[in-house]
């Protein structure tokens, strides 16, 4: 393989079929890096996660600034000229004004429903509380999870066997299932409360991945050196473990909000989750699909705020797990490979091998 | 293995007793049993209070009256198994025995299938890694993975339901569509299929007639109207599979193994007529289960006969063609009633079902009710289908993935086996270990899904049951929803661990 001229580095691309010089642009390229430089020189490199981050950054701008955020009696209100729930005459015959050839966005871009409330100020109101909803469900349930799964797998014995059949008796119950329960209950007391009651259901996972973790990294010598050097628990846990199995607890974290959005449109529909007065991407379809034949656009804007966001998410969540798995590589593109093939090198053989071990799942 | 199996077993029971114990006071909590009579007015308050007090036995404390609950299970009420009875004193048992039936339907069916494309798809991809092919399926599997099911189904009801009943008045493909389908199956497939420009233009050239071909037979024979294989279809499509099984399970060079499918696939098409003009009408449910059970068995035998030295693998071959072989028959013969069922007068023209589990008051054979009965499965199995095939195609991919970049299967390709089997025999069985797991954790997943898809689709099945239960804040049917749920949920979990410890050699049981 010596005949082969040293690749022309490439952004972006790795070429195929020069295994021997492939860790040492590797290491060229991360020498003198900290973690969280590699990880984020990595990420950006994911061109979907970035597109996603971006689009993610978008709607959470447009949510909030449109119609204003709302916390208890505080309401700065926004830029939009209407607000989420008041109704007002009723124009065009409520059909959306948002038009590309030529640009316009007219009065009501998404449109009106019967009582001529404006659809794209109560998309915004939905997107809003639904993204409030994911956050803290999001933190809440990472929480739980990571310190369960890391006394778990760090204390092991019987606090492991009393916290892991908890784990399992949760996990028992599907999560839509318990959240409606719950939902039933807590859902009247608004949002953040469906919120922490989701983050309070969600953790088993993430827990039980954790905890996977903590019992691998225990046993490793930096673990023995601190605790030779005299650490106590609570350090090791936090200062030495943690932060080893942090990449593990932010890829999942990411992904579990992109199923807290989906769980709490779901419960919103079963009419468990977000109650009357306020709104939720997932109430605002449920209130309105038997209206899909005459006001299909009452239903197509929430539904696609939902995937956006999800879809968003789990690219994003993709990002991260390439950026923080040491075993990605990047991807070969269509012209690396046709080269590869003209050196004599079958790129499948090359697959074959080892050092180009490759997980993107 | 028998220590691993009654520990485990053990264990599972005591987590699902509480599990169980969890669920019966949170339901209890959710609310109060009695709201409505209380705010109600009549004139009888009191003593209705009272009824439902004495009814749901609500003055014992939720604590305890779970325990009743679990004496009724246990027989211990003197009714032998019993879940107690609804708000409006209908004994849940045989509300359950009514709703399990629909939903494990639906579930079976929608994880069947999800389960066998995801890893056909999965295990594709991951062959033809960063192809045009593998990038389509992975942004699709991530769209699947982002959609609300409660929204997809109202999308189907909408296109899939109404707008194809709406084609089926007048079945006509325009021509232009037929060129435009052709075209895309043959890039499709040509991205599929690996090798030089030659044999992708070559590929791409065949699929594009096949399906334009197809296309314009459906078109100019009205098929829509009389849907039909017939017997040309069937013998192709059986020499078709005959081949096709053959090369996957045993590899083409086995020539007894594809002698023997070849035999099978020339049986079924010499009782094609037969079936057709004389046996099918003597069928019902059952008789037709153990038909196809006989023909899997009467196929294997034939393999085992002509199996030669080694048998397994061509009576398993076998076993599998004659049971495709006969899904084709028989699906020709559900077919052939298509255009009664269509016209008849509960149907009306409009055959896919938005609502329901069956056509109230349909009269007819064995086949006309096993048409009813796709047609209202076929939306809430697609939902279902739609979100966890994208789970399912992700994991079979990156297993796959991370098994072909073992050592073995250098060692595999270096000792000059086929590529065939080191990827049927090598790798594909190592990557299914981690895929059986996640499969079967996934199975409470889908059932809760379930709850929304049935509600979408007006199904009166468990999730019904769910719901009016906790709405009326009353955990008996709420609990027989879980008992059959969670029930299940574990179950697989044990499966799970078994198969588990019984594929990978390295996990020690005892």
């Amino acid at each position: 393989m010596s005949n082969i001229p040293p690749p022309v580095e490439e952004p972006g691309h790795h070429e195929p079929g020069v295994t021997e010089n492939e860790n040492a642009i590797e290491l060229k390229e991360v020498a003198g890096l900290s973690q969280g430089q590699i990880v984020r020189r990595r990420f950006f490199r994911h061109r979907g996660a970035l597109v996603a981050m971006f689009a993610l950054a978008f709607i959470i701008l447009l949510a909030f600034t449109s119609v204003g955020p709302q916390f208890g009696s505080w309401k700065p209100g926004g830029w939009w000229q209407y607000t989420w729930n008041v109704a007002v005459d009723i124009e065009n015959g409520g059909r959306p004004t948002l038009s590309l050839f030529p640009f316009s966005i007219g009065n009501h871009p998404f449109g009106q429903d019967e009582v001529g409330r404006d659809i794209f100020a109560v998309v915004m109101r939905g997107t809003q509380q639904s993204l409030m909803i994911m956050v803290i469900t999001g933190l809440i349930a990472t929480f739980i999870g990571t310190v369960v799964g890391a006394i778990s797998g760090y204390y092991r014995g019987w606090t492991d066997s009393v916290l892991m059949r908890f784990t399992d008796i949760i996990i028992t119950i599907p999560v839509i299932v318990i959240g409606a329960v719950l939902g039933r209950r807590f859902g009247i007391q608004g949002a953040q409360v469906l919120a922490i009651i989701l983050g309070l259901v969600l953790w088993t996972g993430l827990a039980r991945l954790v905890r996977g973790e903590f019992l691998s990294l225990r046993e490793r010598e930096f673990v023995d050196a601190a605790r030779v050097a005299g650490a106590r628990d609570r350090r090791i846990i936090f200062r030495h473990i943690l932060p080893n199995a942090i990449g593990v607890i932010i890829v999942n974290s990411t992904l579990l909000m992109a199923s807290a959005i989906l769980i709490e449109t779901g419960l919103s529909f079963l009419g468990y989750g977000v109650q009357a007065p306020d709104t939720s991407l997932g109430k605002i379809i449920s209130e309105n699909q038997a209206a899909f034949a005459t006001r299909p656009w009452l239903f197509w804007w929430p539904g696609v705020f939902i995937i956006a966001i999800a879809l968003s998410i789990n690219f994003i969540g993709d990002g991260l797990r390439d950026a923080f798995d040491p075993r990605q590589r990047r991807m070969p593109t269509d012209r690396a490979l046709r080269r590869a093939k003209l050196g004599k090198i079958d790129p499948n053989l090359m697959d074959a091998s080892p050092a180009k071990k490759r997980d993107d799942s | 293995m028998a220590t691993f199996v009654v520990r485990r077993l053990i264990a599972s029971i005591f987590i699902f007793i509480a599990a169980t114990y969890l669920m019966y006071v949170l339901t209890a909590f959710a609310g109060d049993p009695l709201e409505d009579l209380r705010t109600g007015n009549a004139p009888n308050k009191l003593e209705l209070i009272e009824a439902r007090t004495r009814l749901l036995n609500l003055d014992v404390p939720v604590f305890l009256r779970y325990f009743i609950w679990l004496g009724g299970i246990f027989g211990l009420t003197g009714k032998g198994f019993d879940l107690g009875v609804t708000v409006q004193n209908q004994p849940v048992t045989v509300l359950l025995a009514q709703a399990a039936g629909s939903t494990l339907q639906l579930v079976t069916l929608a994880s069947l299938i999800a389960i066998i494309l995801g890893v056909i798809v999965g295990i594709t991809t991951a062959l033809r890694q960063y192809s045009g092919y593998d990038y389509g399926v992975t942004f699709l599997s991530f769209l699947f993975f982002s959609l609300p099911i409660f929204w997809v189904a109202v999308l189907l009801k909408q296109y899939l339901a109404i707008g194809f009943n709406d084609f089926l008045r007048d079945p006509h493909i325009e021509w232009w569509v037929i060129v435009a389908l052709a075209i895309l199956a043959g890039l499709i497939w040509g991205s599929i299929i690996p090798g030089s420009l030659r044999r992708k233009a070559i590929t791409f050239g065949i699929a594009t007639l096949a399906t334009g071909g197809v296309l314009a037979y459906i078109e100019l024979s009205d098929w829509f109207k009389y849907p039909h294989i017939g017997l040309p279809g069937v013998a192709v499509t059986a020499i078709g599979i005959a081949f096709g099984v053959t090369a996957i399970s045993t590899g083409l060079r086995r020539k007894q193994a594809l002698r023997a499918s070849l035999v099978v696939a020339g049986i079924g098409i010499a009782i094609y007529f037969p079936f057709m003009a004389w046996l099918s009408f003597y069928l019902d449910f059952w008789t037709f289960i153990l038909l196809a059970v006989a023909t899997v068995a009467i196929s294997f035998g034939i393999g085992w006969f002509m199996g030669g030295d080694d048998r397994m693998p061509v009576a398993r071959t076998a076993a599998i063609v004659g049971f495709l072989v006969g899904g084709i028959i028989a699906l020709d013969r559900f077919m052939q009633v298509w255009d009664d069922y269509a016209a008849s007068g509960r149907i009306k023209g409009r055959p896919i079902a938005t609502i329901g589990s069956q056509t109230p008051g349909l009269e007819g054979s064995l086949w006309v009710h096993g048409i009813d009965f796709f047609t209202h499965l076929l939306l809430p199995t697609v939902a279902l289908i739609l979100i966890s095939f994208a789970s399912y195609t992700r994991y079979s991919r990156a297993s796959l993935l991370e098994v072909m970049n073992q050592d073995y299967i250098r060692t595999a390709r270096a000792k000059g086996l086929t590529e065939r089997t080191v990827v049927v025999r090598h790798a594909f069985r190592n990557a299914l270990i981690p895929i059986a797991t996640i499969v079967a954790f996934d199975i409470g997943g889908i059932i809760g899904g379930a709850v929304i898809t049935e509600r979408v689709f007006g199904w009166t099945g468990m999730g019904a049951l769910f719901q009016n239960g906790l709405d009326h804040v009353d955990p008996n049917p709420v609990m027989a929803f879980f008992l059959v749920t969670g029930g299940l949920a574990i179950l697989f979990n044990l499966i799970a661990d078994l198969v588990y410890a019984g594929l990978d050699p390295r996990i020690r049981v005892s």
